[in-house]
């Protein structure tokens, strides 16, 4: 069941995000957390589609979502990918049922933990740019009125990713998602600095780096440029 | 075709790449430039004179799509030269029309916070490119940013290193990878990236297992 007090917090968020410039990945991230409050589920993650529609893993709320999402990329099946295609929500509360549908993720995914699992398309008009999975370590059952909710998050969320203020040209779709793109390989390069530099595992460099960020208000991709480009180091915490 | 050598070879290379992407998108010309690296920024390889002699300009006048695509990591597409907004580019943009152009199409030549330089792709007619073109655009110029950061890499046939074009789950611990190799020698992402491959490469291993030891906590070797 939806929690609306905790749709209305994100909602705000979203629109202070369409205000200024924003830091998308950050953004991401902090989307992937609402879609756990909001659903009731364990984790989320979501994938972005490059140019080729090859799915690129971006965000997630835990390294449990993260490995859930990669793995998907690397047996090239599951909600995320059969969303990405069908362009719409997908919802699977029980995933033993679903070991033939996606005989290489579920059985995994199941042994991670996961009981279901639901699939949100990040669209836009006739675009789909990527897609947004919820896990569930339980059941998970969500309304048909949940799934517009979060769907609708989804969508609002994409609106933000593409910057759009008012009828967004193929140009800015294209220049933001491959900003977006590389925005992300920024930040990795960033973590392996920050991890080497300060003996640390990489998602601690990455907290280490969103905490600094968020600190200093500065965007998390422009403080890993810095980082990697050598304009900054960050203090040893 | 022998394997090419130093940078004339790198600047063959990306001569051909610039006349096959001007047949593939049958458009006017493009040209590949340098950036940021000291003293040699500049016009690398055109695909004929006059988007050479148009994309120098933009090196002269120290304006136009390439330096707004180098400073925000991003494409930057101008269907329509005439729709500049007023007083973006005015010398590039006015020099650019009486060249007989009217669109051009900055792409980037980046991994991550690299930026080596950017792609231009010039029509003489106003008008978008579509998403089919886009996307032979966007995979020639990662073609040409791999030329760029290892020219003594690519294969003799001139195709990619397909290292670097391993599926995108597992880029992410290279790119970790690279990041720590920067720091373990003190050398930059580019020099990190590139003595990675050689090793993967004089090892014959793949660069996404090299990358998984770095993360574990594998030093290459300084002289590697």
């Amino acid at each position: 069941m939806v929690s609306t007090e905790r749709l209305a917090d994100v909602f705000v968020e979203v629109a202070d995000t369409l205000v200024d410039e924003f830091d998308l990945i950050d953004f991401l991230h902090n989307l992937a957390d609402h879609a756990v409050t909001v659903s009731g589920g364990s984790s989320a993650g979501l994938l972005l589609a490059d140019h080729d529609d090859s799915l690129h893993y971006v965000a997630a709320s835990s390294a449990s979502a993260r490995y859930l999402e990669l793995l998907q990329l690397q047996v090239e099946e599951g909600p995320c990918l059969d969303c990405y295609r069908t362009r719409e929500p997908l919802i699977t509360t029980d995933l033993s049922r679903e070991t033939r549908r996606w005989p290489e993720f579920a059985p995994r995914a199941i042994e991670a933990g996961v009981h279901s699992v639901h699939a949100f398309p990040l669209r836009l008009r006739d675009r789909v740019i990527g897609a947004m999975n919820v896990f569930g370590d339980e059941p998970l059952p969500l309304e048909p009125s949940d799934v517009k909710v979060v769907q609708a998050m989804a969508d609002v969320a994409t609106i933000a990713i593409l910057q759009e203020r008012a009828i967004a040209s193929a140009e800015v779709l294209t220049e933001q998602l491959q900003g977006a793109l590389n925005s992300r390989i920024v930040i990795e390069q960033a973590k392996g600095v920050v991890s080497r530099a300060h003996g640390l595992t990489v998602d601690e460099a990455f907290a280490v780096l969103r905490t600094h960020a968020r600190n200093n208000h500065l965007r998390l991709v422009d403080l890993a440029h810095d980082v990697v480009t050598g304009r900054v180091a960050l203090p040893r915490s | 075709m022998s394997a090419p050598d130093g940078r004339d070879g790198v600047a063959d290379l990306l001569q051909q790449l610039c006349r096959a992407l001007t047949t593939d998108l049958a458009v006017a010309g493009v040209a590949v430039n340098l950036m940021s690296t000291a003293g040699s920024d500049g016009v690398l390889a055109a695909s004929d004179d006059r988007s050479r002699v148009v994309d120098e300009l933009q090196f002269a006048t120290g304006e136009g799509p390439c330096h707004d695509a180098y400073a925000s990591r991003r494409p930057v597409l101008t269907p329509d030269l005439r729709s500049v907004t007023h007083g973006r580019w005015p010398a590039y943009t006015s020099a650019a029309r009486e060249a007989g152009l009217a669109a051009v199409f900055a792409f980037p030549l980046h991994l991550g916070a690299v930026v080596l330089g950017v792609l231009d792709v010039y029509a003489d007619q106003p008008g978008s490119l579509s998403r089919d073109q886009v996307t032979v655009a966007l995979t020639q110029a990662q073609l040409a940013t791999e030329i760029l950061l290892d020219g003594e890499l690519v294969t003799p046939d001139g195709g990619p290193d397909h290292d670097l074009s391993t599926t995108l789950d597992h880029r992410a611990e290279i790119y970790q990878a690279q990041g720590m190799v920067m720091v373990d020698l003190g050398v930059d992402p580019t020099d990190a990236l590139s003595r990675m491959r050689a090793h993967a490469f004089g090892n014959e291993r793949p660069l996404i297992d090299l990358a998984r030891d770095i993360i574990s906590g594998f030093v290459l070797p300084v002289d590697a």
